[in-house]
């Protein structure tokens, strides 16, 4: 616990010092609202379109992070010092996916506000829609971490983690924008079918999360 | 560790494989609805069950060989998802034939067990750029490893999501209200079904017997040559057996 509190904090530090992370996904996301706008001719955007733009946003920017949230350890010779310290190996997932969900969270509270904004005619959708997101995000990160931390130590760094992401991540998109639909919809929220969707993606949040808690020494250990 | 050619086993499956397509020519009646474009069934459901058993299993032999270190469990998941993705080609080939003759389009979104089945396809074509890019092999066969068992989990998740997620058109052959298939269709299925996984396996045992003796063979080049120290043996992306390592 205090190996996880630890990596937890040197993380939030290094990011709060180099701003690498975030302001990156900020930037990126409001282009890509830009770029939807003229690619979809759209100036307003409801229900199953909404949600498909939003998510779609935020799982690309997610891989921005992704690809960067073990950069210092590879480059760093971070891994090495994890290996020597008598630390458990599930403490740096833990503390990897934490980050993850941080960085994640305080992108959408740039990035959905900048979504409202640019496309939405009501904002009453919103506040449902951070569940959706924060389940959402469990999942990004738990396999983000994961694939990460294959991705770092290969050759193809840029190139493996987008490529096993996106195939992973197709459950997360169906749920969050099954459960997104309804709720930004025109007529104003409603919730037909949101349980459903927000098993799933629990499901889907709980699965992963064991899997990278069983699976993680093996990508560690040398 | 050496693994040998099968001997029976081809027999085995050319016998019941034959077995299998004559009854589907000759003994099985056409379907009422579709004619005779629905015997397509026989080869494409088996390909397709046959292609996820056979990444399960690979999910299985990963998790053996992450609990054993024993790298011919590492082997025998990459050949296990080798030979599925063959198969999985096979079963979208012959889908998109039955979508086109009975549906009348090649691919159909709407269609939640092709469009899983796909991204599933997807995931594990992923599986060999991953290999590739790892190049310290025993790192190579551990990370291999555990995607094979994140791609297993990934599976029924990826099935349920995509189900839900649309209407049902694909046929329900096997429990449906109406009955589901009828006694001489199953068996024919079945006996196809077993065919397919036979031929599954053999193909497997050859794809190991290979490797292992490719393996085998640099070994003895090598040192015909008297030069231990030449390159690693085999390709760059398939594992090697330990015996042939050094």
């Amino acid at each position: 616990m205090r190996a996880y509190r630890a990596l937890l904090a040197k993380d939030v530090r290094t990011e709060l010092r180099t701003l690498e992370s975030v302001p990156a996904m900020a930037l990126f996301s409001i282009t890509t609202f830009v770029l939807f706008r003229f690619g979809l001719d759209r100036e307003r955007l409801e229900g199953s379109l909404a949600a498909g733009v939003l998510l779609a946003t935020i799982l690309f920017a997610a891989i921005l992070a992704i690809n960067r949230v073990f950069v210092a350890e590879r480059e760093q010779g971070g891994f090495d010092v994890i290996r020597l310290a008598p630390v458990d190996a599930t403490a740096l997932y833990a503390a990897k996916v934490s980050i993850l969900i941080v960085y994640l969270l305080a992108f959408e509270l740039i990035a959905v506000p900048a979504f409202a904004i640019f496309f939405l005619d009501d904002a009453a959708g919103l506040l449902p829609l951070a569940g959706v997101l924060a389940l959402a995000d469990l999942g990004l990160a738990a396999i983000g971490a994961l694939v990460s931390s294959i991705a770092v130590n290969s050759r193809a760094r840029d190139l493996i983690a987008p490529l096993l992401l996106l195939p992973l991540l197709v459950p997360v998109m169906i749920g969050a924008a099954g459960a997104a639909e309804p709720l930004l919809a025109a007529g104003g929220p409603s919730y037909d079918g949101f349980g459903k969707w927000m098993a799933v993606l629990a499901l889907y949040d709980v699965v992963f999360c064991l899997v990278g808690y069983g699976v993680y020494e093996f990508l560690l250990e040398d | 560790m050496s693994f040998r050619a099968p001997r029976i086993l081809p027999a085995l499956t050319v016998a019941v494989l034959t077995a299998g397509f004559a009854l589907v020519f000759l003994w099985t009646p056409n379907d009422a609805d579709q004619g005779f474009i629905q015997k397509i069934f026989y080869l494409h459901v088996p390909l397709a069950s046959t292609a996820l058993i056979g990444f399960m299993v690979a999910a299985v032999q990963a998790i053996l060989h992450l609990r054993s270190g024993n790298p011919k469990w590492d082997v025998r998941a990459y050949v296990s998802i080798h030979i599925s993705v063959i198969f999985g080609v096979g079963a979208l080939i012959t889908g998109a034939i039955w979508a086109k003759a009975s549906w009348g389009a090649w691919w159909v979104w709407d269609e939640p067990t092709l469009v899983s089945f796909l991204i599933v396809f997807l995931l594990y074509c992923t599986y060999y750029p991953l290999r590739y890019a790892i190049e310290d092999r025993e790192r190579q066969a551990r990370y291999a490893s555990v995607f094979a068992i994140m791609a297993g989990a990934f599976v029924p998740l990826n099935f349920l999501a995509v189900r839900l997620a649309q209407t049902l058109i694909h046929p329900r052959v096997f429990a449906t209200s109406d009955g589901g298939l009828p006694p001489k269709m199953m068996l024919t299925f079945l006996i196809c079904f077993a065919g397919i996984a036979l031929l599954w396996e053999t193909l497997v045992r050859f794809e190991l017997a290979s490797k292992s003796s490719r393996a085998k063979l640099g070994r003895l080049r090598r040192a015909l040559e008297g030069d231990d120290a030449a390159g690693q043996p085999g390709s760059r992306i398939a594992p090697v057996p330990r015996e042939a390592r050094g």
